[in-house]
């Protein structure tokens, strides 16, 4: 049994005794919040240095060449050196990747309510959508390209607006159509007309379907974003600026600009994770543990 | 006034062709507002199906049914339908206060009127200090709790009940089973109640309707002359040892007939 289990079922019972002798809610007390923290992360955060340690050991051990593998090290310090250009290249990129990511999120959720009001509308889509989420979208970038303009930022936003619109589509959809059967007829018990359905039951019971399909879209929107760089456009953006230092055998710049790739996509992902925790507190994954 | 439930020769056939099968047969039965009537039958006898007719949630597929002198559906439309699943079937990103309120707001109620009615639900079923925990911080039978003060909440005149405590320990049970008799008390609804618990039927009930099963039909009625105020101490009335007796051996006839 988990900690988590354990807690539950003192809940549980405590709440039986308490609830029939005059009834007085649960108190369930917990170790510090600080304590807990550093004993969930400390295992993770080990591993991090580990790699980095041992990475950084065998490639001196090695003499292994920076074109190869770098250092972290040399990493570290083209990070340091670089981070105006890596940072503004960075910032570009995100630009691009968050206004595709939300566009392509938008259209995907007003796809999904309407998926889920009308059946018609469902079969007639969802098929095609599925087949069109199984297409590699990243390679459309030359043909956006072609369509908007290699200048045009739309032509990478577009391509991200498309590669997060079927995951988000396609779970959303699932979401609002898998409502718990009960809870369906409850509603019919109640005479709740189709909207008040949607609103009350199908959209609470979609969040946490549309909030992990957007966990998976905040990495599928940089690696979009720098997919379609690569294929050309204004330089100062992340996939350009890899290309270029991969081309003067510039490595370490190379790294560090994944590096700058890697953490914002981290932060994006933070960022979903709160939003999660602020629109569906209620969730299994959010309880204590 | 008319009959809360009158059901004249309904039927009930799933599926169609050789694969047909009649769950339900000739079911003749008026329920007078105010009753408390369990139905009562081995697994598979259609005693859910039947009160799934009487709620709106199926089509009968023969016969009349009429609620409160309409037909199902309308009295659906008009809410007189109160239900507890056997599942409480609570919305898991609602607290208690907002499950119950539920109904209110589909309805249209004001935020105040909402919460006072809530408040006084939730005194009913004795929760009132749980109002803002949410539905898996409660025990099973706190959750079945909610539910019967959410089916509550708008005033229904009909509660229907699905082995709503079929979940739960004996005791806990028990103790609801109480509760159910003290809000039907309290208030003045008709009472459908689905068990297969033989003393759970004779506890609460003025009649049950026996059913036996392939197809489903009533095929013996018990009215329960146990008064209205029922305790602790009626399950250990000799009357009370009677009519269990009484409605096991109308189950076991209807065994031994088909056998």
């Amino acid at each position: 049994m988990t900690e988590r289990d354990d807690i539950i079922h003192e809940t549980h019972e405590t709440s039986v005794v308490t609830a029939f002798e005059g009834a007085v809610p649960v108190d369930t007390r917990q170790p510090s919040p600080i304590r807990r923290f550093s004993s969930r992360y400390a295992p993770a955060v080990a591993a991090f240095f580990t790699v980095i340690i041992v990475w950084e050991g065998l490639t001196r051990l090695f003499s292994v060449q920076s074109f190869i593998l770098p250092k972290p090290s040399e990493i570290i310090t083209s990070f340091v050196e670089t981070s105006s250009t890596i940072w503004g290249a960075g910032f570009n990129t995100l630009i691009e990747a968050a206004s595709g990511f939300l566009l392509g999120t938008t259209l995907a959720v007003a796809t999904s309510l309407a998926a889920a009001r009308w059946v018609g509308f469902r079969e007639g889509m969802l098929p095609m959508a599925i087949a069109l989420n199984a297409t590699p979208i990243a390679a459309l970038a030359p043909i956006f390209n072609n369509w908007f303009g290699l200048t045009n930022p739309f032509s990478k936003t577009g391509v991200v607006a498309v590669v997060v619109y079927f995951p988000v589509m396609i779970n959303t959809t699932r979401g609002l159509l898998e409502a718990d059967p009960a809870e369906l007829e409850l509603m019919r018990s109640l005479a709740a007309p189709p909207t008040e359905v949607m609103r009350r039951v199908r959209i609470p019971n979609a969040l946490p379907y549309f909030f992990a399909s957007m966990k998976v879209a905040t990495a599928l929107s940089l690696i979009a974003a720098i997919i379609a760089e690569y294929f050309g456009g204004p330089q100062d953006v992340l996939g350009q600026y890899i290309v270029n230092r991969a081309q003067l055998f510039q490595f370490p710049d190379a790294w560090a600009a994944i590096l700058v790739a890697s953490l914002i996509g981290l932060t994006f992902y933070a960022l979903i994770l709160v939003a999660e925790r602020i629109f569906m507190p209620w969730h299994v994954s959010m309880r204590r543990s | 006034m008319p009959p809360a439930v009158e059901a004249r020769g309904v039927g009930m056939v799933f599926g169609r062709g050789a694969e047909a099968i009649e769950a339900l047969k000739d079911i003749d039965l008026v329920l007078a507002p105010g009753d408390f009537a369990s139905l009562i039958g081995p697994s598979g006898c259609g005693k859910s199906t039947l009160l799934r007719l009487i709620g709106d949630l199926a089509t009968p597929s023969a016969g009349e049914l009429a609620i409160n002198g309409k037909t199902p559906e309308q009295a659906r439309l008009d809410r007189d339908y109160g239900m507890v699943f056997q599942s409480a079937t609570l919305l898991d990103w609602r607290n208690v206060k907002r499950n119950v309120e539920l109904p209110l707001e589909i309805m249209g109620f004001e935020s105040e009127a909402r919460a006072a009615k809530a408040q006084e639900m939730l005194a009913l079923v004795q929760l009132e200090h749980f109002a803002d925990h949410y539905p898996w911080q409660l025990s099973g039978g706190m959750q079945q709790r909610v539910a019967i003060a959410r089916a509550l909440a708008f005033n229904p005149s009909l509660l229907l009940m699905d082995e709503p405590f079929g979940a739960l320990d004996e005791m806990t049970r028990e103790l609801m089973q109480q509760e159910v008799l003290r809000i039907w008390e309290e208030t003045d609804t008709t009472v459908v109640f689905v068990t297969h618990s033989i003393p759970e039927a004779v506890f609460l009930s003025t009649r049950v309707l026996v059913m036996s099963s392939r197809p489903g039909w009533i095929s013996d009625e018990i009215t329960i002359d146990l008064g209205t105020k029922r305790e602790e101490d009626t399950r250990e009335a000799p009357r009370y040892f009677e009519l269990i007796t009484e409605v096991r051996e109308a189950l076991r006839r209807d065994e031994r007939g088909k056998a």
